[in-house]
């Protein structure tokens, strides 16, 4: 399914579109290329059959949020997109993900594809190292960097993490010092320091209290300029005020998928509807 | 999840709503009547009962702002509460005009009648018509109903102008006339702000139902 790009008012734009991406297959102004796109997948954990036949495209340079009840998929279907599934025996995906032209789910390297598809989980995860070092961790695996070349980019991603100026003082310090928020944009700017396509985020600020969570909010807005995100939340709010796109996922299946303006203003299915209302079940 | 509390308080300002409309939708009626049949007290009525809507309009913007702030509406709910809040502004001008028909009626009641009345009382029963039939609309969720009363403003409009070619015919001829003929075009004037102010309502129970904006849209198109 791709969205429904209208945005259920006659708006006038403000904003200017962000750019798609020279030689995308779709061109035109204001609308976004293909990222990801899901055939058909079926996802199983052991006998149980979480995602059934979904289908669903993820807009280059957007923040696309997916939202439903507890047990809708959301997250399994996160977690196929960069195969986090991998990790775990019993779990099997069918179908296709496809990520620039390629079928994800039958290519070989797990670590190459998330250091395209990065992921920040719902408890910020540092390592129990410095906070330079949580981020230069990750980046070794993939590149070697002088000592100068790093600094400029651990400052790099602490910045567009918008955490620069509150640990800039304290670089060798312990992660676990921080604060829940502060780890968990250091987690952000860990994601971020590979240089991934795509970033993935598993209900990001559920652990945290409104300010960390509105700065984060606030980050995923520039992150745009650079990335593609997806997010999945319970906080149907954070959905309403962070994505671009949002999709409302139930009982293993893709209901309706939409500009987030249209979403939440004038859905087209009884079931989100209902969902959104809080009217549901 | 059923949210009981949110869905009373949804219930309490419908209800709240239809209480003000019944209010203005009466006192246009007894500042006509007043007219009509010369009975000066139904238009001092009018007068003493605008306190009433006035008060009902701060209530209603209380809970429309309670609500938004405290219960995040969604869809349905939201649509619903930001049309309560634009019918209520519609609502509140309509017993304004009320009161200016009211006002009207007690200086045109000093003079000799003009002429007598017939495009006038169909203008009236016209406007009010459109404005029960809106708020009918909402409480039905019948958008055809909403959409019947768009289609009559246009007949209240070429009323009016009817109204006035022949006022000012009278005003020409006899300018001992020239006083309260002006007032009866003051009236038609205000009966035709009234078929505005329905034809907001209207369109706002369009939008609350269907979520479709109609508003400044060709008739084919609403």
């Amino acid at each position: 399914m791709s969205p429904d790009q209208s945005q259920g008012t006659r708006m006038v734009k403000i904003l200017p579109p962000a750019k798609a991406p020279e030689g995308s297959p779709s061109g035109e102004a204001g609308e976004s290329a293909v990222k990801i796109a899901a055939r058909d997948l079926n996802f199983y954990y052991g006998k149980f059959h979480a995602l059934k036949n979904v289908s669903v495209e993820i807009l280059q340079n957007r923040v696309t949020a997916f939202i439903g009840p507890s047990g809708c998929g959301k997250s399994t279907l996160l977690r196929t997109f960069n195969r986090m599934y991998d990790l775990y025996p019993g779990h099997r995906a069918e179908g296709e993900v496809i990520l620039d032209g390629e079928n994800i789910l039958a290519s070989k390297n797990g670590a190459q594809l998330r250091a395209k598809v990065g992921m920040v989980f719902q408890k910020p995860t540092p390592f129990p190292m410095s906070i330079h070092e949580n981020i230069a961790f990750g980046i070794r695996l993939y590149e070697r960097l002088s000592r100068g070349e790093m600094d400029a980019r651990v400052r790099h991603v602490l910045t567009k993490a918008n955490l620069w100026e509150e640990v800039k003082d304290k670089l060798n310090q312990s992660a676990i010092g921080l604060s829940g928020g502060q780890q968990q944009r250091l987690c952000i700017a860990r994601a971020l320091a590979v240089n991934p396509e795509v970033l993935l985020l598993d209900e990001p600020c559920s652990a945290l209290d409104p300010i960390s969570t509105a700065k984060i909010e606030d980050l995923l807005f520039e992150l745009r300029e650079t990335c593609t995100v997806v997010m999945v939340t319970h906080n149907m709010q954070q959905a309403a005020r962070a994505s671009d796109y949002t999709a409302f996922m139930l009982d293993g299946t893709l209901i309706e998928y939409s500009g987030t303006t249209k979403l939440f203003t004038t859905p087209s299915d009884p079931r989100t509807e209902a969902y959104i209302t809080g009217r549901f079940g | 999840m059923e949210r009981r509390h949110f869905e009373q308080e949804i219930e309490e300002l419908k209800q709240r709503l239809l209480w003000m409309a019944g209010l203005a939708e009466k006192s246009v009626h007894q500042a006509v009547q007043a007219l009509f049949e010369k009975k000066e007290e139904l238009a001092r009525k009018v007068l003493e009962e605008e306190t009433a809507i006035n008060e009902m309009q701060i209530e209603i913007d209380e809970r429309v702002l309670g609500l938004l702030a405290l219960q995040q509406p969604m869809a349905v709910d939201l649509r619903f509460i930001l049309s309560a809040s634009r019918i209520n502004n519609d609502l509140e001008r309509i017993g304004d005009q009320a009161v200016n028909i009211a006002q009207s009626a007690l200086r045109i009641l000093r003079h000799p009648q003009v002429k007598p009345y017939v495009d006038l009382p169909r203008m009236s029963a016209l406007a009010e018509g459109m404005v029960r039939d809106s708020l009918n609309a909402l409480v039905q969720h019948d958008a055809e109903l909403a959409k019947s009363v768009l289609l009559r403003d246009d007949q209240v409009d070429n009323l009016r102008n009817q109204i006035l070619r022949e006022l000012l015919t009278y005003m020409m001829e006899n300018a001992a006339v020239i006083f309260p003929a002006f007032e009866l075009i003051l009236v038609a004037k205000n009966l035709e702000r009234i078929g505005d102010h329905a034809t907001n309502i209207a369109e706002d129970v369009i939008y609350m139902i269907a979520g479709r904006d109609v508003r400044h849209l060709a008739p084919d198109r609403r």
